[in-house]
């Protein structure tokens, strides 16, 4: 179903609004005088050019900068909560589980997790880590590829 | 520099508003404007950047079917097409500059990894990120 350029223009005004300030309130009504339609008409066209209702988008768009505050900053999930748009901290715990999987504190704390593994590495095993698995001579290996692309590769014999 | 990306184009739903948008609100020159029939071949150029085009085309008829063009006047309004970077000496003078000539900014000039950034769209919806480059780095 085709819809008028025009008005998907005037919508894409809307959504870039959100996308700007996603922590602020957009009722229907705020979003229609953006776009300069209706209120009947705002969230059915929205949904129809970008697929999901306005609502629903400004929640994605929370949630990412959510994600990004819990992993890249060390403020506390309330503060985040709040700077991301949620009146409460209840709601915004328990949609960001609903939507997730996990709540706030469990994904900082796999992300902590994740980069501090790495950190506490000492450098040269970090560096080791990422030596090439060499475990034969390179002419041997460079043979063994030759045959591998025109067979079907062995089972190496350690 | 002889040889390289030489023109790239975006799709615009009007070639005379996008003209006026990319040279009197963004600087750009006209490098060429030549029309054939229904078909217009519209070039700008950034003033600083001679070997390089950039195309302002309006998707239609004669090279394109009226409905896929229907559907990229779409496209393009919905503000789905791939994002283009314009990079700048100085991206809050710049912003100041195109903000008093009704630029539609969708992100104000924003500091961070080091750099700093701002969004705005052309009257199309294609999107731009203007970005100042970094010092030292060209």
């Amino acid at each position: 179903m085709g819809l008028d350029p025009e008005l998907l223009r005037r919508l894409l005004r809307a959504k870039d609004r959100m996308d700007v300030a996603s922590h602020e309130e957009w009722p229907v009504g705020r979003l229609a005088r953006v776009s300069h339609v209706s209120q009947a008409h705002f969230a059915r066209s929205f949904r129809d050019a970008f697929g999901l209702p306005p609502h629903r988008y400004l929640l994605t768009r929370r949630l990412e900068r959510a994600k990004a505050l819990l992993r890249d900053t060390e403020l506390s999930i309330t503060d985040i909560a709040f700077r991301t748009g949620w009146k409460s901290l209840g709601t915004f715990g328990r949609i960001f589980r609903d939507v997730t999987g996990e709540s706030p504190g469990e994904l900082r704390a796999r992300e902590k997790a994740a980069s501090h593994a790495l950190d506490r590495v000492p450098a040269c095993y970090l560096i080791a880590a990422h030596r090439p698995d060499l475990k034969i001579a390179v002419s041997e290996k460079r043979r063994r590829d030759a045959i591998g692309k025109t067979k079907a590769t062995k089972k190496e014999v350690p | 520099m002889s040889q390289g990306v030489g023109v790239v184009g975006l799709y615009v739903r009007d070639q005379d508003e996008a003209l006026k948008f990319y040279v009197e609100k963004l600087g750009f020159r006209v490098h060429t404007d030549s029309k054939n029939g229904d078909y217009r071949w519209l070039t700008v150029q950034h003033p600083d950047q001679p070997s390089f085009q950039l195309g302002l085309y309006a998707p239609g008829p004669p090279t394109l079917d009226a409905a896929t063009a229907q559907t990229l006047r779409e496209i393009v309004a919905k503000g789905a097409m791939p994002p283009l970077v314009l990079v700048v000496d100085d991206c809050r003078a710049a912003y100041e500059r195109m903000r008093a000539r009704n630029v539609e900014f969708t992100q104000e000039p924003v500091s961070r990894y080091g750099s700093t950034d701002a969004s705005f769209r052309d009257p199309s919806g294609n999107g731009w990120k203007m970005i100042e480059a970094r010092k030292g780095q060209s």
